[in-house]
């Protein structure tokens, strides 16, 4: 369990995260959403000890990250923050096979090769696994990253917004990939996201985080109330099912409908139906 | 293009510069039997030479490879980055106040300065963050004329400016037996960039990636700088300053083959030691028999590349 306990922490005046205490169970898959500048990414760079917080404490199975080997600790948790922007002329599998580090220190044994393998299998990359990361799209660049991060194969594994620049097909075989990790690999992934819809049907488990606390913290299906998001995003939103999965819809005409006093139910989209 | 034709260009060079120079001197001399005359110009200035050539060739080149992951910027390199300068500052101010020190002390008084002035550039670029990667060596060469100046200053007042100029240009045609030896000092210097090439890449895509990956960043820029002060002192000390050299070849490297420097460490060596070789070959046979010191060969064709490199960022540095 990856516990943030009380986590403070201020960028001048401002404080970005006050008092946030998280628990990330093990062999699930937890989503953070919230509006912009709420402090989600901060808390994971947090508790995956990019960053350093001003006050609070987080621990890995009850010892706090900071009594940690680094490279032990690089075996349990990995993380992917937002802009890659790397401008190196590496190959796609030689990216990936860094992720191998922490284990081989650059040389590479038959068990790191398969997990390399794996990796970019499991993201589609074969391919073009030859290809140097300047040669390809963004959403490519970002999926061998997020491969990078596999290959690692590490107990816990944090992702921050790792679904932009990815189009709706790879979105879909991004976080499907994410679940069978959960599922069966039994690792947990921790996902930083803005789609409401994706977080609450691929995650076990929604932390929503609004002004530097956490606005809500509970099952996925549960985020999916009109009060909630609304008090979370300050926007209206109208919440219905499609095939007994719950999605929202948040841009105008759901509030305007919902102004108009119809049922939220009656604002999914009709075509899905 | 491949390993293969650079080790051949090396050898075909690393000949051609053995028997280049005023005293007559064959291959086919070589097999008829040397007269002691050619042994001994042989052993005191042939071989010394091309051997400062290969060290500082590619010692320089490495450097500039290392200092471009650890500033994540293509056109970072000890000419654009005070580096040169500093480690000159460095020798004047051995020079000024150990007097006639050993060279090994004026070594270590100049690659502290060069440690540093280039460790100051690195803090600067964190601080500053240019969006425009050409601003960063031209900020950097900024920066090393100050260095420079101040330089010239301290020359003027203790009369000793032909000194300083004389150490601002490379010349290989001084090395002699007992005269070069200090070079080899960056053998291990080179053993360890290869050493920790992969962890000098893992640090050129960032904090954050290389902390994920169990590495401590710190650490392995405190490294990868003392191994470019190191070199740059040992080279600047022995055979004066090679310009462009570490700009030019990681970035040819670069753009023939690619970023990932513990496979590419072996070219970048042998493409150093073969831009070394020709500029000095160039300048040893354009005004034979007087020569044109590798400082203005490798600066001309440097000054070109740097430009032509700056001209085709758009589509290639990041």
């Amino acid at each position: 369990m990856v516990e943030a306990h009380a986590i403070v922490k201020r960028y001048g005046p401002k404080t970005v995260l006050d008092q946030v205490s998280v628990a990330v169970q093990p062999g699930q898959l937890t989503s953070f959403i919230g509006p912009n500048g709420a402090g989600k990414s901060t808390l994971l760079s947090i508790m995956t000890r990019l960053v350093p917080a001003d006050s609070g404490e987080v621990r890995l199975d009850g010892r706090p990250l900071s009594r940690y080997d680094s490279r032990e600790l690089a075996r349990r948790i990995s993380v992917l923050r937002q802009f890659n922007h790397v401008p190196l002329r590496l190959t796609v599998r030689e990216l990936v096979s860094f992720g191998r580090f922490p284990y081989s220190q650059g040389r590479l044994t038959k068990a790191d090769e398969a997990a390399v393998e794996r990796a970019l299998a499991a993201m589609e990359l074969e391919d073009i696994q030859h290809k140097l990361l300047d040669q390809l799209s963004g959403g490519q660049r970002q999926r061998a990253f997020i491969a990078m991060v596999i290959a690692q194969e590490t107990d816990y594994v944090f992702l921050d917004e790792p679904l932009n620049n990815v189009d709706m097909k790879h979105t879909v075989q991004v976080m499907k990939l994410l679940r069978r990790l959960v599922e069966e690999e039994g690792r947990s992934v921790v996902v930083v996201m803005h789609d409401v819809n994706l977080a609450a049907y691929y995650s076990d488990r929604v932390v929503a985080l609004k002004e530097g606390c956490v606005a809500f913290d509970g099952p996925a299906r549960d985020v999916m109330e009109p009060a909630t998001l609304k008090d979370v995003f300050d926007i209206e939103v109208a919440v219905g099912e499609v095939h007994s999965c719950r999605v929202c819809v948040y841009f105008a005409e759901a509030a305007q409908l919902l102004a108009n006093g119809r049922a939220a139910q009656d604002v999914v989209v009709p075509g899905l139906r | 293009m491949g390993k293969a034709w650079l080790l051949a260009a090396t050898v075909v060079l690393a000949v051609a510069s053995l028997f280049s120079g005023v005293t007559p001197l064959t291959p086919a001399d070589v097999l008829k039997g040397l007269s002691d005359v050619q042994v001994r110009v042989l052993v005191l200035s042939r071989i010394p030479r091309l051997m400062s050539i290969l060290l500082a060739g590619m010692s320089m080149s490495v450097c500039g490879l290392i200092m471009q992951r650890l500033a994540q910027n293509r056109f970072v390199s000890p000419t654009t980055a005070g580096t040169l300068d500093a480690t000159r500052l460095g020798i004047l101010v051995s020079m000024l106040f150990f007097g006639a020190a050993p060279p090994l002390v004026r070594m270590l008084v100049a690659f502290s300065f060069a440690w540093l002035a280039t460790w100051a550039f690195m803090r600067m670029l964190e601080r500053i963050k240019l969006r425009d990667p050409v601003f960063i060596p031209l900020a950097g060469m900024m920066y090393g004329s100050i260095i420079g100046s101040a330089a010239t200053y301290v020359a003027v007042q203790y009369d000793l400016v032909q000194n300083v100029s004389s150490w601002l240009l490379g010349d290989f045609s001084l090395m002699m037996r007992g005269r070069y030896e200090l070079l080899y000092a960056v053998v291990p210097a080179l053993v360890l960039a290869y050493l920790y090439a992969n962890q000098f890449t893992i640090a050129g895509m960032g904090e954050d990636v290389a902390t994920n990956l169990g590495l401590s960043y710190r650490a392995v820029v405190n490294l990868g700088l003392g191994i470019v002060a190191a070199t740059t002192a040992v080279v600047v000390v022995t055979v004066g300053t090679l310009p462009f050299l570490g700009l030019i070849v990681p970035n040819l490297v670069s753009i023939l083959w690619g970023d990932n420097l513990r496979r590419h460490l072996p070219v970048t060596v042998l493409l150093g030691a073969v831009v070394t070789l020709a500029c000095d070959l160039l300048g040893r046979w354009l005004i034979f028999p007087y020569e044109i010191p590798i400082n203005v060969t490798l600066g001309v064709l440097g000054s070109v590349m740097f430009l032509f490199l700056i001209v085709r960022r758009t589509a290639y540095a990041g």
